[in-house]
């Protein structure tokens, strides 16, 4: 499930390791033959296609609508229902700070105030390096240790507003986000 | 089983992101470098509850229960306890006890607990169908497909007095016994696992913890309606139980205990999963609906109800991750075992995410009729930092705020219904004499403005009103007539609204207006926000007699509205203020006040 919240186009450089623009269609292509037969299957194809693509450009909205024999503005209203797909493209590091009940009163908004002046930018935006995006979560349901931030998949637990510059430097150092594999 | 002693580490997502992973690890390394292999197995198990002092380490046989273990510890714990046999004291709960058998039972916590739901969590790995086997699992699938017919299980189901755990208590028996009196052809099972309630996370925890009793229960539901396929629908925030819902599946699968003709009985059933895709509405069992058929997750008339006319006009059966937890509990020891547990119309237990002001946050589950008092301060360990409490919100965005003189009344669907709450599917959220009740409202309201999906007009306009209301109270605008039309619309949303969502919104609202007047009252007479997070009410002034002139407050002031000479008292001019309370943060001699 990585691969939905940690999109792979967006991770890293635009260097020659990354697969082409032709071969990320070649994919498109195989997840719309893949969902198109099954019944409710747009919105796992649109799932999958963010997971490809790192968010939704209109030419893959409109690739997967006429794969679905659907109209581009049906597809479109599907994609900006749900909070979980974007029109753009997100940062390496996706910052989720959680404004549950409550992350909200043990003091979630000042965290999430600290990111934004630490980050300088608003909710909903990136950062001009691609490093980060920003977005508000409903709950992760990490209550207990509330306030939390979720960066991709790691949940970071009793964030402090005043060490939020440290996080940032940690997941910059590669050291806040890797998961730990655990032995077998 | 040639092992003496297990280690039982927790690995819900709680202590999984409290070095819980590497712990794990530590601990592996740690029995196979004191060359123990062989005699001592360490299992990742589900939630033990106890969030608050996580990550949780249980050694059984003994049953002791160690809080807060790092994974420096791992090595103390396995040459200390596992091979010389003596506690780690510094690593208890109670860190004066020296005997090694040291449970829970010294722990408030878990005293009056009694689980039913969370039977498995905490004791089995989730990721090992043996372990669930082992622990009566998949002995009631058994015991229907062989020993009882559809209408039996529906019986059964009806005798223990179930009601759905989602939020609107609707009995469990009923609703299968509509989709299962519907004729034969394609029928549907869904379990919602759209757990959108901020502050709710005990279906979460269910499912990470024991999954299986997830799947045994969908496929005794689709025997006992005759539907041949299900859909977990799960928020994609959750990839830790997907990923052992995922593993769960596949397991039960190659064990025919799912897919065609389990256990040989001729009964086939499917399950999928579907992921959500953020929208808190999807947990409306009509929008949930209408979201696996890929379409806008937007709720519907009803009736006609799912269980007639559902998923593709069939007839569907939507259960809750806790409702289905108890399922199979139900048909091994019966319907009327389960029914003499809880209140006159509420049976079994309730598990409650305990969070907000607590000293010990966490998962619980209690039995219907518990109350708020014994749940917040006997189990809970009562209010951080010794405040008073001021409130608990049940029901989440759909609740009400529950004041101090309810904490006594036995909480069961009927009694918080009178209170103006709703059970919900969980939520606790206590509150202290520092949370401001029209700023919390507000809270609520931003978040199910923003979640609405904007089909009915009761919801999308008046949940818009209700927050532009409840901002310019906050702000200090607030007049006596914004109180009336507040009290109109939130009827008016209540009575008028399409689905749940919109029925319930006004909630936080009305329960707020009912029980903390007089806080609305001060922010719109007095301009005063006792609580002091309405930052347009505050007034920041300097205590002259306290001020000794350090100047830290007027240096840190961004502008410049504090004046005063070195080492004389320091005043703040009020129409430069910003209130930002820098000065009130900075200031070493408590001089600066806030009101």
């Amino acid at each position: 499930m990585t691969a939905l919240s940690a999109p792979a186009a967006s991770r890293g450089c635009a260097c020659c390791c990354e697969p082409s623009e032709a071969e990320l269609y070649v994919r498109l292509d195989e997840v719309i033959g893949e969902y198109r037969d099954k019944p409710g299957g747009l919105i796992p194809a649109l799932q999958t296609a963010q997971s490809v693509f790192g968010y939704l450009p209109e030419p893959v909205i409109r690739k997967i609508a006429d794969g679905f024999g659907k109209t581009v503005s049906e597809v479109t209203g599907v994609v900006t229902f749900y909070s979980f797909f974007t029109l753009h493209p997100r940062g390496k590091y996706l910052v989720r700070v959680c404004l549950g009940t409550a992350c909200y009163v043990r003091g979630g908004k000042e965290v999430l105030d600290a990111f934004k002046k630490r980050l300088k930018i608003d909710v909903g935006e990136t950062t001009p390096d691609r490093q980060f995006s920003l977005e508000v979560g409903r709950c992760f349901g990490a209550c207990g240790m509330a306030p939390v931030v979720m960066v991709n998949d790691t949940v970071h637990q009793r964030v402090k507003p005043a060490r939020v510059g440290e996080l940032v430097n940690r997941i910059l150092a590669g050291g806040a986000v890797a998961v730990e594999k655990e032995q077998a | 089983m040639g092992y003496k002693q297990y280690i039982l580490v927790c690995g819900g997502t709680a202590c999984e992101s409290n070095q819980g992973i590497a712990l794990f690890n530590a601990l592996k390394s740690a029995v196979i470098s004191n060359g123990l292999v062989n005699d001592v197995q360490v299992v990742r198990t589900g939630c033990l509850g106890f969030c608050e002092k996580g990550p949780i380490v249980k050694i059984l046989p003994q049953d002791t229960f160690y809080v807060e273990v790092k994974p420096e510890d791992a090595e103390t714990i396995v040459k200390e306890h596992i091979v010389k046999g003596r506690v780690v004291s510094r690593l208890l709960y109670d860190k004066k006890q020296s005997q090694i058998n040291v449970g829970i039972e010294g722990i408030d916590f878990y005293q009056k607990q009694f689980r039913i739901v969370l039977r498995n969590c905490g004791v089995i790995d989730p990721d090992k169908i043996d372990e669930y086997i082992a622990r009566d699992g998949y002995k009631a699938l058994e015991k229907v497909l062989f020993t009882m017919k559809p209408q039996e299980v529906v019986d059964e189901v009806s005798k223990s007095g179930l009601r759905g755990r989602g939020g609107a208590g609707f009995p469990t028996g009923k609703k299968w016994s509509f989709a299962a009196a519907q004729p034969a052809g394609q029928k549907y099972m869904v379990c919602n696992a759209d757990e959108g309630d901020p502050g709710a996370y005990m279906d979460r925890s269910t499912l990470e913890g024991d999954p299986h009793s997830v799947l045994e229960a969908m496929t005794i539901a689709g025997y006992a309606i005759g539907a041949d396929k299900g859909f977990i629908y799960i928020r994609a925030e959750y990839p830790l139980a997907i990923q052992r819902l995922e593993t769960a599946i596949a397991q039960s699968r190659e064990y025919g205990l799912l897919g065609k003709d389990i256990l040989g009985s001729g009964f086939s059933f499917e399950i999928e999963i579907r992921l959500g895709a953020g929208a808190f509405v999807c947990g409306e069992e009509t929008a949930l609906l209408a979201s696996i058929e890929g379409k806008r997750g937007m709720p519907k008339p009803r009736p006609p109800f799912p269980a007639v006319k559902g998923l593709w006009g069939c007839p569907t059966v939507i259960n809750n991750v806790e409702t289905l937890a108890n399922i199979p509990v139900i048909l091994t020891k019966g319907g009327l075992w389960f029914s003499k547990i809880g209140t006159a119309t509420s049976k079994g237990t309730k598990v409650f995410a305990l969070t907000g002001k607590i000293n010990n946050s966490g998962l619980i589950e209690v039995p219907m009729g518990t109350t708020l008092r014994e749940i917040i301060f006997d189990i809970g360990g009562g209010i951080r930092n010794g405040k008073a409490f001021k409130a608990a919100q049940t029901g989440g965005p759909s609740g009400g705020m529950i004041p101090p003189q309810f904490l006594d009344t036995p909480i069961d669907y009927e009694n918080l219904g009178k209170i103006g709450s709703i059970m919900g599917s969980g939520g606790l959220i206590v509150m202290d004499e520092d949370d401001c009740i029209p700023n919390i409202a507000k809270f609520y309201l931003d978040f199910t403005v923003d979640e609405s999906c904007g089909k009915c007009a009761p919801c999308r306009i008046g949940g818009r009103k209700l927050l532009d209301y409840l901002k310019k109270i906050c702000n200090g605008d607030g007049t006596n007539a914004d109180i009336e039309n507040m009290q109109e619309i939130s009827e008016a949303m209540a009575r008028a609204s399409l689905c749940g969502l919109g029925q319930t919104a006004s909630n936080p609202v009305k329960s707020s207006l009912r029980y903390f007047m007089d806080e609305y009252k001060e922010h719109i007479d007095e301009k005063k926000c006792r609580a002091g997070k309405c930052k347009n009410l505050l007034r920041y002034t300097i205590d002259a007699a306290k001020c000794v002139g350090c100047t830290a407050c007027a240096r840190v002031c961004p502008a410049n509205a504090i004046a005063g000479e070195r080492k004389q008292p320091h005043v703040i001019d009020k129409t430069k203020c910003i209130k930002c309370g820098q000065c009130f943060e900075v200031c070493k001699f408590h001089a600066v006040n806030r009101a």
